[in-house]
């Protein structure tokens, strides 16, 4: 007999999912029989960030709940089952698939649908809308057979959906009933820049639209008609035109519903049932349905408080809101029209940068009372926090929002906020919480966001949080030490810097001018790399070669038993038989352990010091080239056959593939660069596995960059697309030169962009819109290190000095006795301990 | 002490390693601000003869070979491992004398 009381959830959407998460984190998981329902076939999934799913994330990057959830929490899901009544007279739920429960407890959490305005023609091929991972697999397949796309809703939402449109690649229109964009949050001159921007971007703005009907196009497979008599030719047709309660259940329950819609709660969440809650954006607070997740998680915890006999009010919720739309900032904060009374308004428009600010405060002119920024959102966490605090204004409001141009120091600090400001408003997080956490030893972002959830939601309060954290550690008096080593009080980017700016072209020169000692291990070869990366010299140089790890100086990979591996480059994986044969003679000559490599080259291992030279001699001869396999330093451009062979191939993947590493071919970086090319979309070089990954497309080529595979593999971001391959490599020269003057030592590309300030769009920024006004010398740097190229090897060879060094005795011929191989599969490879033991015998007797 | 010739001076890299056969054993030469230093080119961690292949630098004011298989320190002087002290390494005695670089056995 089950004797513990049963609560039923229904729906596992986000805050669904969130409200079984703080379940599992109290008391309640154990004293309660949890049953949960989910009506789509994958449990939750973050809604916020499903435009991510274009720019390559999967269902599996989006879900919500951590491997292994429902079991280890003893919570049963019915997933693909939906609850289709609601018995309250007998207290039992019946699903869709016949599954009848009795409950002593039931939580709605049914979310809400997308509305479709009521126009002839809704249902027309393509009509789509934007709310599941089912839609948006059918968006992808609409979008293959058209070119363009509209959306109907020009909200928060919906410029979400514009944005998911132009990244699948179609003409973007966006079309909207309300005489401007974002009209609910963002005042008529904001979203008079917010259009112009948008504008900027290629999105085709209709406003003060009403659609009369949808038909069928003559160019395209729709067309719209517009009341006012004008007509716009579209493929696909994407309905974003705001959100309405998933009532229907709770309505043929009986439970009381709102005029609208919506089903009715108290403060502490309960409908008209005391057995029965609602929660998330089917739940209708004081005539208000929220349409945002953390107002839903505060109804979450409201509820488990509550299931507790805990004292909890749900009192209604913050709808400020901070948002990137295609790299455009928009924010709006509390009472953004000034509907206060007596509220005053203060505006700052810029038309050159396209930013727009405006301030609504109170008549006394102490309080905030709202804001709204496009353009510029940077001041919006101080904003907040003033707002939500109540904290007293400065003198002259319009300080906060008027650009600093000197070293004033406008905006609340920090530690002017009061412990119980909210940083995070996902996870309610605040100040106090975010100090514990560092008093109990956080010391990084990663930490804070490990132990109290802070900026995993939304991630709008990353850069409050990082500013709470240094605060924070700097009264600890903890000082973060970014010196590159006891050598240098540099970080790498800084000596980056004062080798580029003061042309110094040696280590001596540079650690006399800008350090102390004779260098180690760390500063070193971080120095030989970028002396490398900035003036190409000739590595094995005399003034070079001490700076050089083993891998450098010897020019091959130094393997567990002291001996090396050799890998000639073959671009783009592309060989001919007789090259293949050259190889093959040369491994069989000097009787190589040979393997394929990850990177479609051939490595060949065993090779003692003092063959090296003799085995680059003939492949030089052979026709090949050093693959800088020893260097930090581009490895190789991986590719598929491309269009060349393949019936699927829309573009010449293996031609790109060798152009690309024919040009970067020896430029020195932080750390290994691979890149791939793939010929379609079916990605068969996973070039979105890569630091610099390209994909063809029917438009032109994709660029995709700061992918890895490794210890922590990282799918690559989309960066630009429908590119030719002119403007690709212009990106491509400047995202490596960037890379290689700003990032950390041994950090790759991956690392470095999260680490960056701004992340994505601020690398794209500076690529793409120049921002830094930098790119003609990094692209003229480019230029420098392909034009000095040299095959490192074939220089070596040509220099009897160089040679000296390829021994393993200077006084000597003996070879290195310790160096033993054993046959396996046919093949050399290093003797083990025990096979070591028995040769040292066999040798004694 | 009896100092055998091991090589010329000109056959030493500046900041950077060596390695000579010296009655059997294998030893590793550095020479760092025109002063050589000899120790053994066995790397107990890696089990094999590197380290004369390793970087060359000083960390709080002794001067260290790097291990180019796991980046351990070795001081030259002593011998001793900076990150393990019952490491130790053999140490040998060695000069320069008219150009020619010399390690001492004692007989």
């Amino acid at each position: 007999m089950n004797i513990k009381p049963t609560l039923v959830v229904i729906g596992n959407g986000m805050v669904g999912q969130y409200f079984l998460s703080q379940l599992a984190e109290s008391p309640l998981k154990d004293t309660h029989q949890i049953v949960a329902f989910c009506e789509e076939i994958r449990p939750a999934y973050d809604r916020v960030h499903l435009s991510e799913f274009f720019a390559g994330k999967t269902a599996e990057d989006l879900s919500l709940v951590p491997h292994g959830f429902f079991e280890q929490n003893g919570i049963t899901i019915h997933l693909n089952d939906k609850v289709v009544s609601v018995n309250r007279a007998n207290k039992t739920v019946t699903s869709e698939k016949g599954i009848k429960f009795p409950y002593d407890k039931v939580v709605f959490a049914t979310g809400s649908y997308p509305f479709v305005p009521p126009v002839i023609g809704n249902n027309r091929p393509s009509c789509l809308v934007y709310r599941t991972i089912e839609d948006l697999e059918q968006m992808v397949a609409s979008a293959k057979n058209g070119k363009v796309g509209t959306v109907v809703g020009g909200g928060l939402l919906g410029l979400e959906a514009a944005k998911a449109l132009r990244d699948l690649g179609l003409e973007t229109h966006v079309v909207e009933f309300a005489p401007r964009l974002m009209a609910v949050q963002v005042d008529e001159a904001g979203g008079a820049m917010l259009r112009h921007k948008m504008e900027n971007l290629g999105i085709r703005i209709h406003t003060s639209k009403n659609t009369r009907e949808i038909v069928a196009g003559e160019n395209c497979l729709n067309k719209m008609c517009f009341v006012d008599g004008e007509e716009l030719e579209t493929d696909l047709v994407l309905f974003s035109a705001g959100i309405r309660p998933r009532d229907e259940l709770a309505r043929s329950s009986g439970l009381a519903m709102g005029a609208r819609g919506g089903i009715e709660i108290n403060n502490q969440c309960k409908t008209s049932d005391s057995d029965i809650y609602a929660i998330g954006e089917c739940a209708l607070w004081n005539g208000m349905i929220y349409g945002l997740v953390a107002p839903g998680y505060a109804m979450a915890r409201t509820v488990v408080a509550d299931l507790q006999n805990h004292e909890s009010f749900f009192t209604g919720a913050d709808m400020s809101t901070k948002l990137k739309l295609m790299g455009v900032d928009v924010a709006s904060i509390g009472d953004a029209h000034a509907k206060s009374q007596g509220a005053l308004v203060y505006t700052y428009q810029n038309g050159s940068d396209e930013i727009y600010k405006r301030l609504v405060v109170s008549s006394d002119k102490k309080k905030l009372l709202g804001a709204v920024l496009v353009g510029d959102a940077s001041g919006y966490g101080t904003l907040l926090q003033y707002y939500l605090n109540g904290i007293e204004l400065p003198e002259n409001p319009d300080s906060l929002i008027l650009p600093h141009r000197s070293d004033e120091s406008v905006g609340l600090g920090v530690d002017a906020l009061p412990n119980s400001a909210q940083i995070c408003s996902c996870f309610n997080v605040t100040k106090g919480d975010i100090c514990s956490a560092i008093e109990a030893g956080c010391q990084t972002i990663d930490d804070l966001k490990t132990s109290t959830k802070a900026a995993t939601g939304c991630g709008g309060c990353g850069a409050l949080l990082k500013s709470v954290l240094n605060s924070e550690l700097t009264k600890q008096g903890v000082e973060v030490n970014t010196d590159l080593c006891e050598h240098f009080a540099f970080t790498r980017q800084e000596l980056f810097d004062l080798i580029r700016v003061g042309e110094i072209k040696t280590f001596a020169d540079l650690i006399e001018k800008h350090g102390k000692g004779l260098g180690c291990d760390v500063c070193k070869p971080t120095v030989g790399n970028m002396l490398a990366s900035q003036w190409n010299d000739f590595i094995l140089e005399n003034s070079h070669v001490g700076l050089q790890d083993t891998n450098d100086t010897f020019l091959a990979n130094m393997q567990k038993d002291g001996t090396y591996s050799v890998v000639p480059r073959i671009t783009g994986g592309e060989i001919s038989p007789d090259m293949l044969i050259a190889l093959g003679q040369v491994g069989k000559k000097y009787n190589l352990y040979t393997k394929i490599t990850g990177g479609q080259r051939v490595d060949l291992f065993g090779a003692r010091i003092d063959e090296l030279p003799h085995i680059w001699k003939e492949l030089i001869d052979a026709g090949f080239e050093s693959g800088h396999a020893y260097g930090k330093s581009l490895r190789t451009v991986k590719s598929c056959v491309g269009s060349t062979w393949c019936r699927f191939g829309v573009d010449d993947s293996v031609g790109l593939a060798i152009e690309l590493e024919n040009r970067y071919k020896g430029l020195r970086s932080p750390h290994k660069i691979k890149f791939a090319v793939s010929g379609c979309t079916r990605e068969c070089a996973e070039a979105q596995s890569k630091d610099v990954g390209i994909i063809a497309t029917e438009n032109g080529w994709n660029l995709y960059v700061c992918g890895n595979g490794g210890m922590k593999p990282r799918h690559s971001d989309l960066f630009a697309t429908g590119l030719d391959k002119e403007t690709l490599i212009k990106y491509i020269d400047r995202f490596l030169n960037f890379y290689v003057r700003t990032a950390d030592r041994l950090q790759r590309t991956s690392v470095w962009m999260e680490n960056m300030e701004g992340g994505l769009d601020y690398l794209k920024s500076v690529v793409i819109d120049d921002k830094l006004a930098l790119c003609d010398q990094l692209e003229s740097q480019m230029q420098y290190v392909i034009d000095t190229y040299q095959c490192e090897w074939k220089t070596t060879i040509e220099d009897e000095s160089k040679l000296k060094r390829f021994r393993h005795f200077i006084n000597s011929d003996q070879h290195d006795e310790n160096v033993i191989f054993v046959e396996e599969r046919g093949q050399i490879r290093p003797a083990n301990e025990g096979e070591r033991k028995h040769f040292k015998l066999t040798e004694v007797t | 002490m009896n100092w055998l010739n091991v090589c010329s001076v000109l056959d030493l890299q500046n900041d950077s390693g060596i390695c000579a056969l010296v009655n059997g054993e294998q030893i590793a030469l550095f020479y760092v601000q025109n002063t050589v230093y000899a120790i053994s080119n066995f790397d107990p961690f890696g089990n094999a003869n590197v380290l004369s292949r390793g970087v060359i630098g000083d960390l709080k004011g002794k001067i260290v070979v790097a291990s180019p298989l796991y980046k351990q320190h070795f001081n030259l002087k002593t011998g001793i491992c900076l990150e393990d002290e019952s490491v130790i390494l053999p140490v040998y005695a060695s000069r320069i004398e008219n150009g020619t670089v010399q390690i001492g056995v004692t007989s």
